[in-house]
């Protein structure tokens, strides 16, 4: 299922590309794609737990640290994303779900939150 | 997606030095005490909440969340499950097809005893609950067990409950038969092991995650947990057992539910049911 979203999705983009003129901003969708993981409640659900200054965030959990400030708290954006991929790795108790590790999100849907929460 | 969903990714249970949150033992048979457990817990919850009294915590997230006490006061002004205890009083006294009824099964014609489940029982090497026993007795005497999640069953253990009201849980771990200790701790076990695709334990959200959202939902303090079961959801629109808001808090947590009254979950219910001796009993209840 996951995969065929996942592909769904690619056939979307891939269509937005075809149609879209050649200098189709790549980055632009990318951020879109983070900002439906974030949202998603079958994606990420980052919004379950963390607050962020989206308009389009409503009913944010506050289980874990809001998000902001990601740039200057992670200047290493790898750091970021290994906290996404494993949050288990710096806190085995920790109630944030491994989503890379247990395959909850896909890679390219990891680097696309990674980017949409480092504009706050 | 089922693949996923139920993929068993492996009870992660990490070293027990880790999980000692709230848990003042050990997790094996050596270490393991259950009065050290249940005293840590009211402890780790007075530092948490110290405004909230412990002989509150049978009213689950209302003990501690101010915000939505209010609402749930109104609802209990007229409690949805009436009419639930008043059709369980109704199946309760309506006799089986041989003449007999439930009364019959249990001490005290069934009448004030709900407290005193969950319980050890040594003949059989294994813990009993109300639940099990409806249905053993409705089997003894010819006729078909119920489904266990909800409708019938729930209405004749709200019954049951309505008439122990106000009496102290005081679940026993005899000690003079191990497997007792043993079907505690495996509950305990349980409680705290990490599982499914969202690697998440019980007391992720029961303990360290007690009245913070996840999202909208704010999930209640594991003291107390048991106290008012069977439960009116209002999200339900019905009365529920137990064992059936295990399976939603799996489902949650995406990871595949034991059946209703297996072993575990009957050891399950064992151990959160000690945590909260000294509560009274309070069911059915009333939740958003
Ligand atoms: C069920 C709750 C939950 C979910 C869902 C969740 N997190 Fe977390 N997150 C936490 C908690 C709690 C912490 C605090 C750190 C800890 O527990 O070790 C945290 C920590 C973090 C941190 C490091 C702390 C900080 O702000 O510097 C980041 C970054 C983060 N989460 C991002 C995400 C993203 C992105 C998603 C979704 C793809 C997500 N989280 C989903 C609960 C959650
Ligand atoms: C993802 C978070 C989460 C996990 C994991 C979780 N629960 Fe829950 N649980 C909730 C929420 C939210 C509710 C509904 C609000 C409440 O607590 O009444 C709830 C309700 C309950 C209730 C009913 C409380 C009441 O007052 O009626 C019980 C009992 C319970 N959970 C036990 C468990 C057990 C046992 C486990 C592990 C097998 C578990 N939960 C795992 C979030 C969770």
């Amino acid at each position: 299922m996951r995969k065929l979203t996942t592909s769904l999705c690619a056939a979307g983009l891939m269509a937005m590309f075809t149609t879209a003129p050649a200098v189709a901003d790549n980055h632009a969708d990318q951020i879109a794609l983070g900002k439906a993981v974030y949202m998603g409640k079958s994606r990420g659900n980052c919004i379950s737990c963390h607050a962020i200054d989206d308009p389009d965030a409503n009913l944010a959990g506050n289980q874990g640290p809001p998000t902001v400030a990601m740039k200057t708290r992670y200047p290493d954006k790898r750091k970021l994303r290994a906290q996404i991929w494993d949050a288990t790795k710096n806190n085995p108790l920790t109630i944030m779900p491994p989503l890379g590790k247990h395959w909850i999100l896909s890679e390219e849907e990891i680097d696309a939150v990674v980017e949409y929460i480092y504009q706050f | 997606m089922k693949i996923i969903k139920t993929f068993a990714l492996g009870l992660t249970v990490a070293a027990a030095s880790q999980m000692t949150f709230a848990a003042d033992s050990g997790f094996d048979l050596k270490t393991v005490d259950p009065e050290a457990d249940r005293i840590a817990l009211q402890n780790y919850f007075k530092a948490r909440f110290p405004e909230s009294e412990i002989s509150d915590y049978v009213n689950g997230i209302y003990a501690v969340d101010a915000g939505s006490r209010e609402q749930w006061e109104e609802l209990e002004e007229f409690p949805p499950y009436e009419f639930d205890v008043e059709k369980g009083e109704e199946l309760f006294n309506t006799p089986f097809a041989n003449g007999k009824g439930y009364a019959d099964c249990f001490e005290n014609g069934g009448i004030g005893i709900r407290h005193k489940f969950p319980y050890w029982s040594k003949e059989e090497g294994t813990v009993k609950t109300l639940e099990q026993e409806i249905n053993e007795c409705r089997e003894d005497n010819g006729e078909k067990p119920l489904k266990w999640g909800k409708g019938e069953i729930a209405q004749v253990s709200a019954y049951m409950a309505w008439t122990s009201r106000d009496k102290v849980f005081d679940v026993q771990i005899p000690a003079d038969d191990k497997r007792a200790l043993a079907a505690y701790l495996d509950g305990k076990k349980f409680f705290y092991a990490k599982r499914g695709q969202l690697n998440l334990s019980c007391a992720n959200c029961h303990v360290q995650g007690t009245n913070i959202r996840i999202r909208a939902d704010l999930p209640s303090p594991q003291l107390g947990h048991v106290s008012h079961f069977p439960v009116f959801r209002s999200k339900w629109g019905a009365l529920g057992t137990l064992h059936r808001r295990y399976s939603g808090c799996h489902k949650d947590s995406r990871s595949k539910p034991l059946k209703p009254q297996t072993e575990t979950f009957r050891n399950l219910e064992y151990f959160q049911t000690y945590m909260s001796n000294g509560l009274i009993a309070n069911g059915p209840g009333a939740r958003k």
